[in-house]
């Protein structure tokens, strides 16, 4: 038998993974739409006037992003185990990490992306500068894909319980604060006119540090999971 | 004596602080000699029940 | 010196040796703390400043000091059952996690009460305090996933990846959060940060840590004593314990 060379599998697990996500459009949709309703509630609970709205628009953007991210975690791996496919990578002869890798690209870029390309307009709902914007897309550019490679590693945990939704949050929200503070931040010092390199350069710094460690321990995961 | 409770005025604040810490190491304390004795006490009941059959 | 590790590494082992030892550090445990209350609460002199409110560094920065270092312990505990596949070093990673988390606990609430008098509110978002309620977190995050696995042996290692991954990510919360309440910082002082301390203040604080310290061990050893019975129960030696018992 011929084996598919790494870089192959690699492609062929992500348009696998693309294909799949989008046979079911709806599911794709859902974490979206609950990032524009938890943003869209804000206005209602905190008040419409335009100054307090520019004030938590950051926070408010980088939060409900955290949250919808968290809630999709779920089509990672879950069908994967339901359906016996996860244990056949495993049992593959390439290095599982990289494998993960390709199914947490697949994940960010069905997920993460649309983030990116709502999170300006959800800024003008909000009332957020227009000198912000750039800061908002490219903090969540660095920053989704860290989402959900350091949520990999929690969905991978917990992919063998049944009920793990609350559970999963529990490990993961606390190791996503880093994340939320250099992303809220950015943008709020863009909206104040102050230069927000530092911040990038801390987000970057921590995207390469998650994706040379975290396909590892989400490989060890898995493994632990299935087994 | 009295200044001694007193703390300076903090006397709530300090002594509060302490009777937590009180509170929480002796529970913690008590909790595995408490486990081990009926650990103990359950292990010998099923082998006795384990005899007699 | 592996023959002894290995022999050191069986529960049976481990249970005598621990039960000879609990004794000594609990007694020894309870004599530092007395010391430690009477340096701390009579001995050590009122501060200028803060008045006697500050007495309650002497339980809160050692509880803090207790709480990173139990989850260091666990994380290290953790990689050596992973590595050279040691169950009773997952007996010590779990027994860690309660007191580990009862530490965090009693920093944030002495924290609080210190910052009540100091500050003039129950909670600020202090960046020691903020990191510690984070590192609370994660312990209440390594204990559910223990125990929300049923079986022994996934539990063990589910948790022992956890608890690495949680001790690469405490020092950039760490960081971080340092670095965020420093941009947010307002009209709070940290008088926390003392440009230095009195010797007199010192010592009560080394004693107690030293005793926080011995306590940790002690309590740490009494459980994982019940988790290698609860483990070992259908073993001859531990039922022959529980008859004399009996």
């Amino acid at each position: 038998m011929n084996e598919p060379s790494l870089i192959r599998a690699f492609t062929l697990l992500l348009r696998r993974d693309l294909t799949l996500a989008f046979r079911h459009r709806s599911e794709l949709a859902n974490p979206l739409l609950f990032f524009v309703i938890v943003i869209s509630l804000f206005p209602m609970g905190v008040s419409p006037e335009s100054r307090v709205l520019q004030m938590i628009a950051p926070g408010v953007i980088w939060v409900a992003a955290l949250l919808a991210t968290m809630l999709s975690l779920d089509m990672m791996f879950r069908s994967d185990y339901e359906d016996g496919s996860l244990e056949q990578l495993l049992l593959s002869p390439h290095p599982v990490s990289v494998l993960v890798l390709a199914k947490v690209l697949a994940h960010w870029l069905v997920t993460g992306l649309p983030l990116l390309v709502l999170a300006p307009l959800l800024g003008v709902l909000l009332f957020l500068p227009i000198e912000a914007m750039p800061a908002l897309v490219a903090s969540l550019a660095l920053g989704t894909p860290l989402l959900s490679l350091i949520g990999s590693i929690g969905m991978a945990l917990t992919v063998g319980l049944r009920r793990s939704g609350v559970l999963l949050s529990l490990l993961v929200l606390p190791l996503y604060v880093p994340v939320l503070i250099f992303g809220a931040n950015a943008v709020d010092a863009a909206a104040a006119g102050l230069p927000v390199t530092g911040q990038m350069y801390f987000l970057g710094a921590m995207l390469v540090l998650a994706l040379s460690l975290s396909p590892l321990a989400t490989a060890a995961s898995l493994r632990i999971s299935v087994s | 004596m009295r200044e001694f409770l007193n703390m300076g005025g903090y006397a709530f604040y300090v002594w509060t602080s302490y009777a937590i810490a009180l509170v929480v190491l002796v529970a913690n304390f008590i909790a595995p000699m408490r486990r081990r004795s009926e650990l103990m006490n359950s292990i010998a009941r099923r082998l006795r029940r384990e005899r007699s059959r | 010196m592996w023959a002894f590790l290995h022999r050191f590494a069986s529960p049976r082992y481990f249970y005598n040796l621990s039960g000879r030892l609990i004794p000594w550090l609990g007694w020894f445990t309870l004599l530092l703390m007395l010391a430690g209350l009477y340096l701390g609460l009579v001995w050590a002199p009122t501060d200028y400043q803060q008045g006697d409110s500050y007495r309650i560094i002497f339980v809160h920065v050692p509880s803090a000091w207790m709480s990173m270092f139990i989850y260091v312990v666990m994380a290290v505990a953790s990689a050596i059952m992973l590595v050279w596949k040691i169950k009773l070093a997952d007996v010590v990673a779990q027994s860690s996690a309660v007191v580990g988390a009862s530490f965090t606990f009693l920093a944030l609430v002495t924290g609080s009460l210190w910052g009540k008098p100091m500050w003039g509110a129950w909670w600020v978002w202090d960046a020691r305090l903020t990191s510690e309620l984070i590192l609370l977190f994660l312990y209440f995050g390594y204990m559910a996933l223990r125990a929300a696995i049923e079986d022994r042996n996934t539990a063990a290692r589910a948790g022992a990846v956890l608890s690495l991954v949680g001790v690469v990510n405490i020092p950039i919360i760490h960081y971080s959060v340092y670095w965020w309440n420093t941009l947010h910082q307002g009209a709070t002082v940290t008088k926390f940060d003392a440009p230095s301390i009195d010797v007199r203040m010192l010592i009560p604080l080394l004693v107690m840590a030293l005793a926080f310290k011995l306590y940790y061990f002690t309590t740490m050893l009494m459980s994982a004593r019940c988790e290698v019975l609860e483990r070992e129960r259908n073993n001859t030696w531990v039922q022959e314990l529980a008859e004399k018992k009996a």
